[in-house]
């Protein structure tokens, strides 16, 4: 215990603190007031608070709870949002009303809800950790499974069936050091990793349903992505599409230091989302963690650690969980913010020098792995960034790139005209598709990474010809750069453009991306035979069957419209060179 | 009896340190009486066990060390709320300046306020119409939504707001409503303007105006757009308003925000302004939405002069990051003579989706917006290419998307300062103006609404 005696935001100072532990918790004041201490010099504790402080006194005591901050963890989590420590809002807007008041303590888990158990394994049967008990089923979609906690390993001596509050005992383990309970429930320190057996290589793709990532810029189940972008690209709508389409068991979503509006709509909006496997609401495979812009900054950076904690525990069960952070910056920031009030010396920008290897440990909580329990998991990170003036030479950028292996950048020049998702074609890369060209092989199409390749290349192109127009005009290409041109803006506006608000078109399976690009690229071909007898590209726009290709990505029977668009094409090219209209 | 300090140590700018201060809580308000008998305000802004530093919101100019008095008032600071307020008009921290009586509160309540649980925030989705083009179609604001405007000096975005405040209705309800006006550092002509503006208009005895003007305090700004909120807050949540804020020039406020920075010595961030910048203009935006349960709303419209017409500098770069979207002045459509001079392009409405279409505008609402986005960008474009290579070498295409650059903005974006579209009539406007081109152009609108809407199609059936 000790006593307050110095407080500048959301930094205070405590003296009499010996024997505190780095990162251990403290409550402090009399409105009990979550901290965390982040440094000790002689008996004095700086410990950064996850409330507002105002009205905090010196004087007031400071009581260490002997543990880091840890998250309730076990059935309960899905279907739900906490804030930046773990608290479920629901319960806090139970005891508060509509505004979060300071020193609420309510439990992560409802201790009250019983959930159903189905023992995994039988009495006598020897488990350690890692391995799964038992199931629940939590919600429509997702089975939740109980592993074996912490270092517990022996033989089960009593395993119960039926309904349980997650406190219950559910099972007994005869260990070498005795008799030891396992609940449901468990807690974990957010800022160490869950320990894993081996890591894989990620090798298939994380299929998000979005044609512009999953065609060109891939990214791997256990992968990392980061998503900058200036205010305004689209970086939020990019990430609540991931959210709600890409094919992973279990969605987290972490906002840090965003709107509060867009968490209400993520809680308003996925309830009424059919997941497109499943047919059952998104938010039954969905955790939110919500640090809005003005909770406290403190909180901000704990989020990030809460969320990915969260993500691990799924994965600790064998599920492929997407971990969404928007924004990381806002994360770093926070971290610069407690860092200026400890006076630290700042490195690039005001940013701590550990702003670095803190980013690298975050995303290195991803992966594709081997669990305890001899099951595969994986933890995929995308994580949005926001650079200040959409300059992507700021430390926070340069530093997620460094890390992460898909770069999707968004540009504002692409939002202004409403080409969303704004994803810049010719910046953007991804490191996945090496990894991943067996599945694509295999899964969609042999001749899929040519297509793309081909397709790269046009896009290549057009933007060196376009230098050529800007300089010299329209009139000095010729017919084969300027069919050229036609196709890259086909390849934009009819493949690149995706609406998120279309009922069909927010969602693009790879069949139906592959079958698009394929009919762009081989229309292509066709029109350049045709170049050479004779066809003029000044005409082109007049056929029909570019207007059908325009539309193409709301036809819900994208075979036959594909097929029907490749025989129009065919005769009115045709018929076009044969009667000299064009 | 509360204690009175006289152990001042040290004043530099707008700061000045206490020491020997017993029982004073982070945050609190402080009394600071001056030698000459005169009485100032000061909160604290960091407190250790014998000495705190207190800014001073009216400054610290003639405040000496050994004579002035500082006492605690043992609370962070708070403001009386009473709906008397409305038609009043009050300093920069929430003192009558109308020469009418003060305020007998009926509730007071922390300036700070406290931050919207995100369970309890009800989604904005309620459509409002401003009668101005640009914005009802292309950037359409939703009740509870918080949308600046982004200008430069010179331009006229007191017009716009003040016409916005005029003419924003939500269709087909009669609700009671009001705006709350914060002016930070802007001067007497300027406050004038919209004075008279609600006055003539017969809304002046719905509104509440804070006035911190050019010549006032500087650092009083920090707490003008807090108080502004709280009395938002208490009107919407507690007297079933609508309430739409007008918080004028937050270029001024974070200049404020800087000068405190700078006197404390913190480390600074990009240009000077201090890294918690984002959480602290945060602690103001956030503070617009819905409740759940709750009959009132608040809608923020912040309005900020980027200095240099410069979108990428701090002040309006982290207003981007927070706001939901923005009206971007333009100077090149102001010299054209354009009003309102928004540049569509670099503006946006995110809130826009879950305002309109089907039910709340017109099923085509959003599809006719995306179409003249696309086409005005292609039309600026051409615009761009003419300027190098002449207007002779463009394609047919291009031509048409220059011509109809050039009426966008003539025909649709320019209107009177009293002129009150409504949405209809801007569709109308749109499609017009749609019809110009190729219908293989509008590749952003289906095929079966191009069908119903199109003037082409209409006429022939």
């Amino acid at each position: 215990m000790g006593i307050i005696s110095r407080i500048s935001g959301p930094v205070i100072e405590a003296r009499g603190m010996k024997g505190a532990k780095m990162f251990e918790l403290v409550r402090a004041g009399t409105e009990k007031l979550i901290g965390e201490i982040i440094q000790l010099r002689e008996d004095n504790a700086i410990i950064q608070v996850y409330e507002d402080t105002n009205g905090l006194q010196p004087g007031e005591i400071v009581v260490s709870t002997g543990a880091p901050l840890q998250i309730d963890l076990g059935p309960g989590l899905l279907n739900n949002i906490y804030d930046g420590v773990g608290r479920p809002l629901e319960a806090i807007a139970k005891k508060s009303g509509s505004f979060i008041s300071k020193g609420i303590d309510v439990p992560g888990l409802d201790k009250r809800r019983k959930f159903k158990f189905n023992p995994a394994v039988k009495k006598g049967d020897k488990v350690k950790a890692g391995d799964i008990i038992g199931t629940v089923k939590e919600t429509g979609i997702i089975e939740h499974r109980i592993v074996v906690p912490g270092t517990i390993s022996g033989k089960i001596i009593k395993i119960n069936r039926g309904n349980f509050t997650v406190e219950e005992t559910i099972a007994v383990v005869k260990t070498r050091n005795g008799e030891e309970r396992i609940r449901m429930h468990q807690k974990w320190a957010v800022r160490r990793p869950r320990p894993i057996r081996t890591r894989l290589p990620p090798s298939v793709p994380l299929v998000t349903g979005q044609r512009v990532f999953d065609t060109f810029f891939p990214i791997a189940k256990g992968g990392t992505a980061a998503i900058p972008g200036p205010f305004g690209a689209g970086k939020t709508v990019a990430q609540q599409n991931l959210a709600k389409w890409s094919d992973a068991d279990i969605i987290v979503y972490v906002g840090c230091g965003e709107r509060g509006n867009e968490m209400t709509e993520v809680l308003n909006e996925f309830p009424s989302l059919l997941d497109p496997k499943t047919g059952k609401p998104l938010m039954e495979r969905t955790v939110i963690v919500a640090n809005t812009s003005n909770m406290p900054v403190a909180a901000r950076e704990a989020s990030v650690y809460t969320g990915v904690t969260i993500a691990e525990y799924f994965r600790d069960m064998g599920y492929s969980v997407a971990l969404m952070a928007d924004s990381t910056s806002r994360w770093a920031e926070a971290m610069r913010e407690i860092s200026s009030r400890l006076e630290e010396m700042p490195g690039e920008e005001g940013y701590p020098a550990y702003l670095s290897s803190r980013l690298a440990q975050f995303y290195e909580r991803a992966g594709r792995v081997k669990t305890l329990g001899n099951k595969e998991g994986a933890v995929s990170i995308v994580g949005a960034v926001s650079p200040p003036g959409g300059d992507f030479s700021e430390p926070v950028t340069q530093n997620t790139l460094r890390i992460t292996k898909a770069f999707w950048a968004l540009d504002a020049s692409l939002a202004y005209r409403r080409h969303f998702p704004s994803v810049n074609w010719l910046t953007s890369y991804s490191l996945y598709l090496e990894n991943t060209v067996d599945y694509f092989n295999t899964k969609v199409s042999p001749e899929f990474t040519r297509l793309r390749k081909e397709a790269m290349v046009l896009l290549q192109k057009e933007s060196e010809l376009k230098e050529i127009v800007q300089l010299i005009g329209p009139d000095a290409l010729g017919e084969d750069d300027k069919l050229m041109l036609d196709t890259a803006k086909s390849l934009r506006e009819d493949f690149l453009q995706q609406s998120a608000y279309d009922d069909v078109d927010s969602y693009c399976s790879l069949e139906k991306q592959y079958l698009m690009l394929k009919l762009i690229m081989s229309i292509h071909k066709l029109e350049e035979e045709k170049l050479g007898k004779g066809l003029k590209t000044s005409s082109l726009q007049k056929l029909k069957f570019k207007e059908r290709i325009a539309r193409m990505k709301f036809s819900r029977e994208i075979r036959k419209e594909v097929k029907d668009i490749t025989l129009l094409a065919e005769k009115e090219l045709e018929q076009g060179v044969r009667e000299g209209l064009i | 009896m509360t204690k009175a300090y006289t152990s001042i140590k040290e004043i530099t700018g707008p700061l000045m340190i206490v020491e020997g201060v017993k029982k004073v809580g982070y945050g609190e308000l402080a009394k600071v009486l001056l030698s000459s008998g005169e009485k100032r305000l000061g909160q604290v802004l960091e407190i250790s066990e014998d000495k705190a530093i207190l800014q001073l919101f009216e400054g610290s100019f003639g405040v000496d060390t050994k004579h002035t008095k500082v006492s605690f008032t043992g609370e962070i600071m708070k403001i009386g709320l009473s709906e008397e307020m409305l038609g009043r008009i009050f300093d920069g921290i929430g003192r009558p300046i109308d020469n009418n009586p003060v305020i007998i509160p009926d509730k007071r309540m922390d300036v700070n306020g406290l931050a919207i649980n995100p369970y309890k925030r009800e989604y904005p989705a309620e459509f409002i119409q401003t009668g101005i083009s640009t914005i009802d179609l292309m950037n359409t604001l939703v009740r509870g939504q918080k949308l600046p405007i982004f200008s430069g000096a010179g331009l006229p975005h007191n017009r716009l707001a003040a016409q916005i405040a005029r003419q924003a209705k939500v269709l087909g309800k009669k609700e009671s409503f009001a705006v709350v006006f914060a002016a930070m550092g802007i001067t007497n002509e300027e406050a004038m303007f919209f004075k008279d503006e609600f006055e003539k208009t017969g809304s002046f005895e719905k509104t509440v105006m804070f006035l911190n003007l050019a010549n006032n305090p500087a650092i009083e700004r920090i707490i003008t757009p807090r108080i502004a909120l709280t009395t938002a807050e208490y009107l919407a949540y507690e007297k079933d308003m609508h309430v739409l804020v007008i918080l004028t020039d937050m270029t001024n406020y974070c200049e404020a925000l800087r000068e405190v920075a700078a006197a404390r010595s913190e480390v600074p961030g990009r240009r000077g302004y201090p890294g918690y910048m984002y959480t602290d203009l945060a602690s103001i935006y956030e503070r617009a939405g819905r409740i759940k349960g709750k009959k009132g709303s608040i809608t923020q419209m912040p309005i900020i002069s980027m200095p240099d017409d410069d979108i990428t500098h701090p002040i309006a770069d982290l207003t981007g990051y927070i706001t939901e979207g923005q009206f971007v002045l333009s100077r090149d459509l102001h010299r054209k003579g354009i009003y309102p001079a928004v540049d569509v392009l670099p503006s946006l409405s995110r809130l826009m989706k879950h305002g309109i279409g089907h039910g709340k505008t017109r099923e085509d609402h959003q599809m006719v917006s995306d179409q003249l986005y696309s086409a005005y960008a292609n039309g600026r474009d051409a615009r761009d290419l003419v300027a190098v290579v002449g207007e002779e070498s463009l394609g047919e295409t291009d031509k048409l998307y220059l011509e109809f650059a050039d009426k966008f903005e003539n025909t649709f974006v320019n209107q009177g300062h009293d002129e009150d579209r409504s949405i209809a009539q801007t569709l109308e406007i749109a499609w017009k103006l749609l019809s110009e081109l190729p219908k293989a152009e509008l590749k952003r609108i289906k095929e079966e609404i191009i069908n119903k809407y199109h003037p082409g199609d209409r006429r022939a059936k």
